[in-house]
């Protein structure tokens, strides 16, 4: 498994962060998605280096780890996602009240379509299920702030001080 | 109807009511007190069980029975799951306690472990919470200093370590088996039923799996009593063999249409009239209900004359609806193609089934591939009989896929071809003139993506 010359990439930190996981649970395949965050939360993205190093730490196949994460479609694996990450959603409630004129016009001034990150790496527009937040309909999650009552116009000036 | 008082959502508002001296001072885990010094934990799951409460996840099992599946004399551990996964579209109650009064969903977390005699519990947040998430963890590592939460609870020799754990945004993995096998570290496939959580969960021991809101039910039980939480809502149905009636209050989600979007807390049993008009201050600009949803996405639709419908457990079920659901309750005008709504639903289904039982799988991206022809002005009528005999036969109910995620994809199908089938008719008609009464096989059409 280590034979490659993949150079490592978790660092100290995150083994430390992830280790402390175990305790809490009998057993250590139940720590994967906590250490899947801890990586993505470090650095945006698990690679599959990362994954080979966390089915280390938690005595088990990389096959396993990645089994999980490919589940999810959460964590990116070719590169990281953008300083920000953001979700509009499109379910229902954001979809009656325009979601979807929202996330059209983000994706044609950025250039880019749901998934995809800027080329200046600042932002990643993603289109999301139900935030659960339907009350601030047609809304967006922007790392941890939650954008309400979205209109092109809102989504412009949350770019306008997102880029450059 | 007489001034009714919120209880669940009583702190909600008020300055500072996600922390823990906001909550004390407002009475808060006195509840836990009287059940830790004065209650056995049978005790407080006959008192459960006395109440009626009934799961306020979806499903609405009976709470204080289902706690009662655990084996009885198990020498542990056996491992308690709060379900704060809360993603059924419509729905936000969940997210609005954990943000706004976290102590009081964690008082009813620790009564519920004192009662089902687990040591340990796991709160599963979704991701998308991260307001939630951090109040949520900060109220815990409060209730660790307070002595609320680690070894000898309040002098009671009770003790209990409460863990959060974070999902990575999948609906599925609000369907307790789900969840379970998540928090294992899996893929959140659904467990074939029985064995029930209750007598081979997680880590293969004995798991009760609630909802947040449930929890906060569970906390004004204790604080409140039995007599208060059954003078709200509907007995039961004599008509119906072993109804465990809805009593209690309800945290109602209100979206799309009104004027006023929010979550209001009223007894069970109030009608999706009253919600739209008293509570959210009618349709914007005077326009006229065409559809509602009655508790979240799955449980499919109402007409504009069936909003007398009354939102208890029994209730929606009579109207043709899958059932009450999560009561959020999501308002469509007279401007929404049900064509354009029906697509949005099977889009949603299409992206969350988990992949596990084949006529999930293939019956929502198939559905959605219905839709997408449909709404590309290919549609023909065929593919109407089509779609119903996806909703026909997936899910629990047909008896051919593990969990309910199937039967929740098929009720919008269903309830939005037999309510609204004239409208789709017309709109495949009006767009598809040369083709709409063809019934020959066709080629799946390359899919064009929405955005």
């Amino acid at each position: 498994m280590t034979t490659t010359k993949s150079k490592r990439v978790l660092t100290d930190e995150m083994i430390a962060q992830i280790r402390e996981f175990i305790p809490r649970y009998p057993s250590k395949q139940a720590v994967t998605l906590p250490a899947l965050h801890v990586v993505n939360d470090h650095l945006r993205y698990v690679p599959l280096q990362a994954v080979v190093e966390i089915a280390e730490i938690l005595e088990l196949r990389p096959a396993d780890v990645q089994d999980t994460l490919s589940f999810y479609g959460f964590f990116k694996q070719d590169k990281p996602h953008g300083r920000v990450r953001a979700w509009v959603c499109r379910s229902v409630s954001c979809h009656l009240l325009g979601a979807d004129q929202v996330l059209e016009h983000m994706c044609q001034r950025l250039q880019i379509r749901p998934g995809e990150t800027t080329s200046d790496g600042s932002l990643t527009l993603e289109f999301a299920e139900c935030l659960g937040a339907c009350e601030h309909a047609p809304c967006m999650l922007a790392g941890k702030d939650l954008h309400s009552r979205l209109t092109p116009k809102t989504a412009d000036e949350f770019l306008d001080k997102l880029i450059q | 109807m007489a001034a009714f008082e919120p209880v669940l959502l009583a702190n909600v508002g008020k300055p500072d009511s996600y922390t823990l001296s906001a909550y004390e001072a407002s009475g808060g885990y006195q509840g836990l007190r009287k059940v830790l010094q004065t209650m056995s934990p049978d005790q407080v799951k006959d008192l459960v069980k006395s109440s009626g409460l009934r799961g306020r996840g979806g499903a609405g099992f009976p709470t204080g029975l289902k706690w009662t599946f655990l084996p009885a004399n198990h020498p542990g551990p056996i491992y308690f799951c709060l379900n704060a996964d809360e993603s059924e579209p419509g729905t936000f109650n969940n997210r609005i306690l954990m943000e706004s009064d976290p102590h009081q969903v964690l008082e009813g977390l620790i009564i519920s472990c004192f009662a089902t005699k687990a040591s340990t519990a796991y709160f599963y947040m979704r991701y998308e919470f991260p307001t939630a998430w951090d109040r949520v963890n900060a109220a815990i590592a409060d209730c660790y200093r307070a002595g609320y939460l680690g070894s000898n609870i309040l002098g009671s020799g009770f003790s209990l370590n409460v863990y959060t754990h974070r999902g990575a945004a999948a609906y599925i993995c609000g369907e307790e088996t789900g969840l379970i096998e998540s928090l294992e570290g899996k893929r959140a496939w659904p467990r074939i039923k029985p064995p029930f959580p209750a007598v081979e969960g997680v880590f293969r021991k004995p798991t009760v799996v609630n909802n947040v809101e449930t929890a906060a039910c569970v906390t004004q039980i204790a604080t409140r009593g039995v007599e208060w939480f059954k003078s709200m809502g509907v007995p039961p149905d004599p008509k119906i063999p072993r109804d465990a009636g809805s009593y209690g209050p309800k945290l109602y989600c209100l979206s799309g249409h009104v004027n006023r979007p929010g979550c209001y807390e009223a007894p069970l049993g109030l009608t999706v009239r009253e919600l739209i008009d008293t509570y959210g201050g009618g349709v914007p600009q005077g326009r006229k209900v065409k559809a509602v949803i009655p508790g979240g996405i799955s449980m499919g639709l109402l007409t504009a004359e069936e909003l007398d419908c009354p939102l208890d457990f029994n209730g929606p079920g009579r109207y043709g609806c899958l059932g009450l659901g999560t009561a959020a309750v999501v308002v469509m005008d007279e401007t929404v193609s049900m064509v354009d709504f029906l697509h949005n639903s099977c889009q949603f289904f299409a992206h969350e089934s988990c992949g596990q039982c084949t006529p999930c799988r293939e019956g929502t991206s198939w559905s959605l591939g219905l839709m997408k022809r449909i709404m590309a002005g290919q549609g023909r009528l065929k593919d109407l009989d089509l779609l119903l005999e996806i909703g026909d036969t997936i899910g629990i109910i047909p008896g051919t896929t593990i969990c309910g995620l199937a039967d929740g994809a098929a009720w919008p199908i269903k309830n939005a071809i037999r309510k609204f089938r004239g409208e789709f008719e017309e709109y495949i008609r009006r767009t598809n003139p040369a083709g709409w009464m063809k019934t020959d096989p066709v080629p799946a059409m390359k899919l064009v993506e929405l955005h």
